[in-house]
């Protein structure tokens, strides 16, 4: 008792610096709206839902950019384990961003389904939060919040469609294998915190630094930790929940999924590889360049054999974290800390604005097709050319053509690799070679289908594209020419992104 | 740095020029088949006129300096910048590009192939000539890479779309050759860009520092180049995909692809290649060389081997790149000025090729040499051009084809010092064995195509008397400048090779004489 008073007396409240905090507080604040709205408008007025969720994010991006023209460049609250740094500002930023063009993608589906849409505004901007929080976390414990607070409600919004079999089998496997790898991780994360004695991130990484030592269950730790965001980034062999899941949910929710989710567990894997685990390069270099090498290889073989587009997307989307991953794995060496967190930026960023647009143009055929096949694309280009050229744009984006986005990203991930001028950095450069090659197989087998290919049906009726979704297509198509022709624009960013506190050599 | 920079708006208007017509073409509405044409016709007219003017505003004495530098910054954190300039080797190619891309669309405005769709069509002709011209005036590996990689798409459609029967074979073929190509070239850039300091991706500056880096180095770094300009160029054994490709592609495909993409590769190796890595070039130089030959005499073996008439076209170019790269594997500016002389003779005379093959289809609806005949009597000048451009390609001495393939062959006389003699004097022999399979294969097909009585037109379908008219109007305008050049540059072969001479001097500078 007398020991607990004591605490008790000594306990201040933190300083909370509410300028830092305000993205967060402004969604919020807007989903709370979302919720109370939803319980008094009627039925026929719901649509206004997906209007206050569009404002709330493009009103969160205000204090965003607000605090990255502020002078103090980084933001520490409680001890350090909540920072507002450049890099947080900048993934802040690609969440809400992407986050927008998902609700794009949203309105008009949703409308037509049989969705508790109310809810699922809710759940989305809730999944935002959790991602927000997660770029600021610099904490093993508020990583782990942050990482379920975006995990749970992508849950079930992946089982959305609830009288769909699929939907709802798509919303177990992730739920179930994302469970998993959430315990996994924590068992790392205490073990972590049995060796380190604290849980912030910074301590765990100067443990290292002072005593030079490192003993085997900090490695079990790492390799733990890393495992977990493996699953969250479906890197192979964690995979599996991957295809099924992007295949069950509705389609917005799978371009949230394989987009902003993903994004999120790169973005933590980013920050504990460099400022909890600098040192620990030996154990997670080698994991990290055999999960990257297998993600792209795997994702890309299995990519070529599937004959629907969200499970050939859902593959694509593998092999693409394979490449977000190749890095990572020179990241330890002297001088490679710095380029590589430039290229795992850029490429989320490019990645994210091309891959949304892929999910727009498979929601707008589908509106008319109600098909998931690739065959259905066939001759898509006769009928309506814009999506045709449009998709082929975003195809070859994510084959890394130039001018296109896709290929600066590429380019700087090997860039890095090159750079770090070690074998292993060479290795895994030929690896990625081959494999970007290869990927052309099953991106060029779409582009075949819409130019070469007859109509399936015969039905040449033009697609009428819903206003928001055309919004949606000029944003990420605009956002991929960019990028590929004036590459400076989004290395720009990428540069940005300073992690504060990371021990790069 | 021996740079020119006047004029230096010239090259980008005259490279992007054609996007601002694609632009153009995508706001038009689809029905308006006329105006689309006129629109890409007037677009190829003032993309040549502004090449023509920096022709004339070029500086003939001083063709071993880059001109019309424009230096911009274009992705400064990846110390990459928006570099272009032309000198004596690449003008020649950069007018070419212009000057066919025009004819193409003038022989288009008719001949526009199945299935239609001229907008998309002359839409991925403009991009492909951005494309081409780029890679030609760039200075910087990586904006080089940007425009050698823009040209895949418009090709990959070209084939894909308007392409003959097995097109989508031979268009994901294409692609994925070249394409394995360029990453492993994208892969060398960087590794010579991180071995020269990491300073610049600017060729001049890495001319100058590129022969510092350790020779094993060196050789690995060549051999990623190597494989990315190889398939392109294409040599033994990276060419399965050129006799597909160009049997498949639309006639203008084929004559894009022959007369201009193949010297992507080739040109790769004389701006990039052997300058910046001479310790390498020198290594390689015997093996490029002994590929070359195979090459050769593979490609004219396959000649003698093909029944169809494009296809036979296309293994003849197999040969003749074959004599280009064995020009430039002497390293000597002498059998590098061939190479070059060889490059853009095989474009015009190709091109050409490819041209008559294209009308021939069009006339007989087959290309089987078995079927054709006799066109001397039923098309008396379409027969007449044939022969003139086989014998062009055959190197006839007093047309533009000899003076690329006879200097190529003696030049293996006498090969770089370091070199080793006896090797490239067996290339020598081989290759002018070489030409004597040329004439054998292009005498021989001309004999069954053009001589005899022709075949009886049931024996081919469709076709009728009344279709075997002789050459159109639209086909004389798109083909006179290209037979005009042919005959002029043969006469006169010093036109090109005073322009070619001192650039050509001046890149091999690091050979050392």
């Amino acid at each position: 008792m007398q020991h607990l008073n004591i605490l008790a007396a000594q306990w201040v409240a933190p300083t909370i610096d509410y300028f830092g905090l305000a993205p967060e507080l402004v969604l919020a604040g807007g989903l709370c709206i979302v919720l109370l709205v939803d319980l008094f408008i009627d039925e026929r007025k719901k649509w206004l839902l997906s209007v206050i969720s569009s404002f709330t994010l493009l009103a969160a991006m205000v204090p965003v950019l607000m605090l990255g023209l502020s002078e103090t460049s980084v933001r520490s609250m409680f001890d350090g384990r909540y920072v507002v740094d450049n890099f947080s500002l900048v993934v802040k930023s690609l969440f809400l961003l992407a986050g927008y063009v998902v609700v794009l993608l949203s309105s008009s589906h949703i409308e037509q389904g049989e969705y508790w849409r109310g809810e699922y505004w809710f759940l989305l901007l809730t999944s935002l939060l959790g991602m927000l929080m997660m770029a600021s976390s610099r904490d093993l414990v508020s990583i782990f919040v942050a990482l379920e607070f975006l995990s749970i409600p992508a849950y079930m919004l992946a089982a959305w469609r609830k009288r769909d079999p699929k939907s709802n089998e798509a919303g177990v496997k992730y739920f179930m294998l994302g469970v998993f790898a959430s315990a996994v991780m924590l068992y790392g994360m205490s073990l972590m915190y049995g060796v380190a004695n604290s849980t912030l991130l910074t301590d765990i990484g100067a443990k290292v630094a002072a005593t030079g030592e490192f003993s085997a269950v900090h490695a079990l730790a790492v390799v733990f930790v890393i495992v977990g965001f493996a699953f969250k980034v479906s890197a192979v062999p964690f995979h599996t929940w991957a295809p099924d899941t992007y295949e069950g949910a509705p389609t917005p929710v799978t371009a949230f999924l394989s987009v902003a989710s993903k994004a999120a567990g790169f973005v933590a894997l980013v920050v504990l590889l460099y400022t909890a685990f600098p040192l620990a390069q030996d154990v997670w270099q080698p994991l990290i360049w055999v999960l990257s090498a297998l993600t792209m290889t795997v994702g890309n073989v299995l990519a070529l054999k599937q004959h629907n587009i969200v499970r050939m997307i859902a593959y694509s989307s593998i092999s693409q974290g394979g490449f977000v991953l190749m890095p990572l794995a020179v990241a330890g060496l002297v001088g490679s800390g710095s380029t590589a967190l430039r290229a795992v930026v850029l490429y989320m960023i490019v990645y994210a604005a091309t891959n949304l647009g892929v999910f727009a143009i498979i929601l707008a055929v589908s509106n008319k097709t109600r098909s998931g096949e690739i065959s259905s694309y066939g001759g898509l280009f006769s009928y309506a050319p814009t999506l045709g050229v449009l998709m082929t744009i975003f195809l070859a984006s994510l084959a890394g053509i130039p001018p296109l986005g896709g290929w600066i990203a590429k380019f700087v991930a090997f860039q890095s690799l090159i750079q770090s001028q070690s074998n292993w950095g060479y290795a895994l450069a030929l690896v990625g070679a081959v494999n970007s090659v290869i990927a052309f197989g099953y991106y060029g087998n779409v582009m075949r289908e819409i130019w070469m290919r007859p109509v399936p049906d015969g039905d040449v009726t033009t697609i009428s594209v819903p206003g928001s979704l055309r919004l949606a297509l000029a944003i990420t198509a605009g956002a991929t020419l960019l990028f590929g022709v004036l590459p400076g624009v989004g290395l720009h960013f990428a540069d940005l992104a300073e992690i504060a506190g990371a021990i790069t050599r | 740095m021996n740079m020119l920079q006047e004029n230096n708006w010239l090259l980008s208007v005259g490279t992007f020029l054609p996007m601002f017509g694609v632009v153009v073409l995508m706001l038009m509405p689809k029905a308006q088949d006329q105006a689309v044409k006129n629109v890409a016709l007037i677009t190829s007219i003032a993309t040549l006129a502004v090449g023509i003017y920096t022709a004339f505003k070029f500086d003939f004495d001083q063709a071993e300096k880059l001109q019309f530098v424009a230096d911009a910054q274009w992705i400064s954190v990846i110390k990459s910048s928006y570099l272009i300039g032309v000198d004596g080797i690449s003008l020649p190619l950069y007018l070419l590009s212009m000057i066919i891309t025009l004819l193409v669309v003038i022989y288009s405005l008719d001949h526009v192939p199945n299935p239609g769709k001229p907008k998309a069509f002359f839409a991925l002709l403009l991009v492909l000539q951005t494309g081409m011209a780029g890679t030609f005036i760039a200075q910087d590996l990586i904006l080089f890479f940007v425009f050698f990689e823009l040209v895949l798409l418009p090709m990959f459609f070209l084939i894909g779309v308007w392409g003959g029967e097995q097109r989508q074979y031979a268009s994901i073929k294409f692609f994925l050759y070249t394409m394995f190509g360029s990453a492993l070239m994208l892969v060398a850039f960087l590794a010579l860009f991180f071995k020269t300091g990491a300073e610049s991706f600017s060729i001049p500056y890495l001319i100058e520092n590129g022969g510092s880096i350790a020779k094993n180095v060196q050789i690995w770094i060549f051999a990623g180049m190597f494989v990315g300009f190889a398939v392109k160029v294409p040599m033994f054994p990276f060419h399965t995909w050129l006799p597909d490709a160009h049997t498949q592609a639309p006639t203008q495909g084929s004559v894009i692809l022959a007369a201009i993409l193949l010297k992507l590769g080739t040109y790769g190796f004389v701006r990039i290649a052997l300058p910046v890595l001479p310790d390498a070039a020198r290594e390689w130089a015997p093996y490029i060389g002994g590929l070359a030959v195979i090459g050769i005499i593979y490609g004219a073996l396959g000649c003698l081997a093909q029944t169809d008439m494009k296809r036979l076209i296309a293994f003849s170019s197999v040969a003749h790149m074959g004599f280009v790269m064995l020009g430039i594997s002497t390293l000597t500016s002498f059998g590098v000025n061939a190479a070059m002389f060889g490059m853009v003779a095989h474009g015009l005379i190709t091109g050409m090729l490819f041209f008559i093959a294209g009308s021939v289809k069009e006339r007989y609806h087959t290309l089987e040499i078995s079927k054709l005949g006799g066109m001397l009597t039923t098309m008396p000048r379409l027969g007449w051009i044939f022969g003139f451009c086989a014998m062009a390609s055959l190197g006839l001495p007093g047309l533009a084809g000899f003076w690329g393939e006879f200097p190529a062959i003696l030049s293996a006389y006498n090969p770089a010092e370091g070199l080793n003699q006896t090797v490239f004097r067996v290339f020598m022999v081989i290759a002018a064995l070489g030409t004597v399979l040329a004439a054998g294969y292009l005498l021989w097909m001309f004999q069954r195509i053009a001589f005899g009585t022709a075949k009886d037109s049931s024996s081919h379908g469709h076709s009728s008397s009344d279709e075997l008219h002789d050459v159109t109007t639209f086909e004389w305008i798109a083909w006179t400048p290209l037979l005009l050049g042919i005959l002029v540059l043969g006469i006169l072969p010093n036109l090109l090779f005073s322009v070619l001479d001192p650039a050509v001097q001046a890149t091999l500078s690091v050979f050392g004489g």
